[in-house]
């Protein structure tokens, strides 16, 4: 099998866990000379690498078999990894199936988190990255730029991107349903430890800008406050407060509920025209359940999120089916419009080809 | 082409394009998408002008407000409460107002259409030659297709409440606007029905005080208390004493009474000498 052409070689969250990612993994110092040395890789013609948590892939052109086993050793040496090793976690693809692996990259089809988004701007970073140091020429740029439309094209048509599937993001969309935007609601974290902030931090990712922390420990809140660039509350005002904020997240480690339903019932009727969101992460409880009967007050408990979470998640995964068709049909098309310029690149078949190099081509991690 | 096209032929290519919204919407939603926001808006934009050429018409043949029977009355209505959602679709961007606005006109320009006696071939003169009464008529009806509006909004709130209290927030309840823009939403059409129904009957009432007799007690009781509970559905709300589900729930509930009123005063005109008969209207 010849991988002369157009490949991908590298290692994904599929084969290569946690442990041997942060091996593989690359500083910028590091990927900034490893780019100085495939450059020097005679035959590869264009190439990018692209370099996440997740994964570290190289896509490149060539016009002799043995470049993408190149590649592979020229990481290996500089990573210091046991090629023998890399063979058996590595993802090794040629020709259309590439051209689909990076168009499911670059959708977040292949991803860890089925259909997230982040990947599609890292694989933009390394593609604007790679043209910056002209290390791309008409077949990378092409399938790049079309990869991205056809990404783009994907998340359109299919609801691959839709729900969240993480607790804390799952929260904010909650409170997006509710108060339409977060610019202006105002949020109350009542409990300082890990959950909460991590909660705390999702809002003010999508735009909430008023938070406010209370905790048993008023110096934590006040630490907790200073870094999340909110306020701070003295615990022993929560109830009578209340009414003052628009969603309350619930985070504390008491042993029994910090907010009463007559104290909602009393923040509600101080402000009946506005919703009251309680988000109770507490195990136990933090919010008693009774609160949820109150007009215009929604309460969701950890148990709810992670349920709608797991949902969103299941969703996605058989959204990957369409999601894939669309993709596969993209790539196809693609293909035929590189194929012609890539197999021009390949050296004419000769009677001896000569020892066969490692390369695994039209192998899939996944 | 369309020339030779009489006033029912335009209605009743309207409300087409009102059916192939909703179909179009329903289809969406079935297949788990959102509807196209642009389709629909065209779709309903385009059957909107239909309707305007054909109430047009029937105004021309009637040499006034096209408002002497079922058919026009309901027309009207959803004629106003389209008028409201081109307004509000565009200001808003309310995802799936459009999809229930087709709903609505498709079924009041339908059902209108497809109950000959509600459109008899003979008709009454209907206003007297009074504009005041005819500006009258045409501010009562604009304000029941606000009301109209206002009941979808109400409806479309109710499902989002109920879906975030039942924790069920998946399928076309997805896709709708949040509680809170409902809510707004809902109120200034609530406050525009009221304002429009008001001055409608301010200048009804100038016109019943100068001539008594013509006035019909039963039709002045049917439409102040269309207003009045409107008015007092405002007033709670804005007083802070009905909120969120229950002002949905009020609002909804009002609107086919509200419908059904509109049976009560169309059947108490005064009789005057008839007109010929419209050339579009079906023949008793």
């Amino acid at each position: 099998m010849n991988t002369a052409g157009f490949f991908v070689i590298g290692a994904t969250h599929h084969r290569a866990p946690l442990e041997v990612r942060e091996k593989l993994s690359l500083a910028v110092e590091a990927a900034e000379a490893l780019r100085g040395e495939l450059a020097g890789i005679a035959g590869l013609h264009e190439f990018t690498m692209l370099s996440t948590c997740n994964r570290i892939e190289f896509y490149g052109v060539a016009s002799h078999p043995e470049t993408a086993a190149r590649v592979s050793a020229t990481f290996c040496a500089r990573q210091n990894f046991d090629p023998d090793v890399f063979d058996t976690i590595r993802l090794s693809l040629s020709g259309r199936d590439a051209v689909q692996h990076l168009l499911e990259v670059a959708a977040g089809l292949d991803s860890q988190m089925i259909g997230e988004t982040e990947i599609f701007g890292q694989v933009k970073d390394a593609y604007a990255t790679a043209q910056a140091r002209r290390s791309t020429g008409p077949v990378l740029n092409r399938l790049f730029q079309k990869g991205f439309q056809a990404a783009k094209h994907v998340r359109s048509t299919t609801a691959i991107t839709t729900g969240q599937v993480s607790v804390a993001n799952v929260a904010v969309d909650l409170a997006l349903t509710i108060f339409g935007e977060l610019a202006e609601a105002r949020i109350l974290l009542i409990g300082a430890g890990d959950i909460g902030e991590k909660t705390a931090k999702a809002f003010q990712s999508r735009g909430a800008a008023a938070l406010t922390v209370a905790s048993r420990r008023f110096e934590r809140a006040m630490e907790l406050a200073t870094a999340l660039s909110g306020s701070a509350m003295p615990f022993e005002q929560t109830n009578a407060r209340l009414s003052e904020f628009d969603v309350v997240v619930c985070a504390t480690s008491a042993p029994e509920a910090v907010v009463s339903l007559a104290a909602a019932a009393s923040a509600i009727r101080k402000r009946p025209a506005r919703p009251l969101f309680f988000i109770d992460l507490a195990l136990p409880r933090d919010v008693e359940p009774t609160v949820a009967q109150l007009d215009n007050v929604f309460l969701y408990n950890l148990d709810d999120l992670a349920t709608i979470a797991e949902e969103n998640r299941a969703a996605r995964v058989t959204e990957l089916v369409k999601a894939r068709a669309i993709v596969a049909e993209k790539a196809d098309l693609l293909w035929k419009q590189v194929e012609a310029q890539v197999l021009a690149l390949a050296p004419a078949p000769t009677a001896d080809p000569g020892p066969a190099l490692p390369h695994p081509t039209h192998q899939r991690a996944d | 082409m369309f020339a030779g096209l009489n006033d029912r032929a335009w209605l009743w290519t309207a409300a087409g394009f009102y059916l192939a919204g909703f179909v179009l919407g329903t289809y969406s939603i079935l297949r788990g998408g959102r509807p196209s926001g642009a389709a629909m808006y065209v779709l309903i934009a385009v059957g909107y002008v239909l309707q305007l050429v054909g109430l047009g018409l029937r105004g021309r043949a009637v040499g006034g407000c096209p408002l002497g029977n079922n058919l026009e009355i309901y027309q009207f209505t959803a004629w106003s409460a389209i008028t409201l959602y081109l307004v509000i679709g565009v200001t808003f961007r309310t995802s799936l107002l459009g999809y229930f606005t087709a709903c609505l006109a498709a079924t009041l320009t339908l059902v209108s259409l497809a109950i000959p006696a509600w459109d008899p071939a003979l008709r009454l003169h209907i206003f007297g030659g009074n504009p005041w009464i005819e500006l009258h008529a045409a501010l009562a009806v604009f304000s029941y297709g606000v009301f109209g509006l206002l009941a979808l909004t109400s409806i479309m709130f109710l499902a989002r409440n109920h879906s975030l209290k039942s924790k069920h927030l998946g399928g076309w309840v997805s896709f709708l606007p949040s509680i809170i823009d409902l809510d707004h939403i809902g109120v200034r059409l609530l406050i525009m029905g009221v304002a429009i129904l008001a001055t409608s009957l301010a200048v009804a009432s100038a016109y019943w005080l100068r001539d008594t007799a013509s006035a019909n007690s039963l039709k002045i009781f049917c439409t102040v208390a269309v207003w009045t509970a409107y008015a007092i559905t405002l007033g709670l709300r804005l007083g802070g004493r009905l909120l969120a589900r229950r002002f949905a729930l009020t609002c909804l509930l009002i609107f086919p009474l509200a419908l059904l009123s509109l049976e009560v005063v169309n059947s108490r005109r005064p009789l005057a000498a008839p007109h010929a008969p419209l050339s579009g209207a079906p023949q008793p």
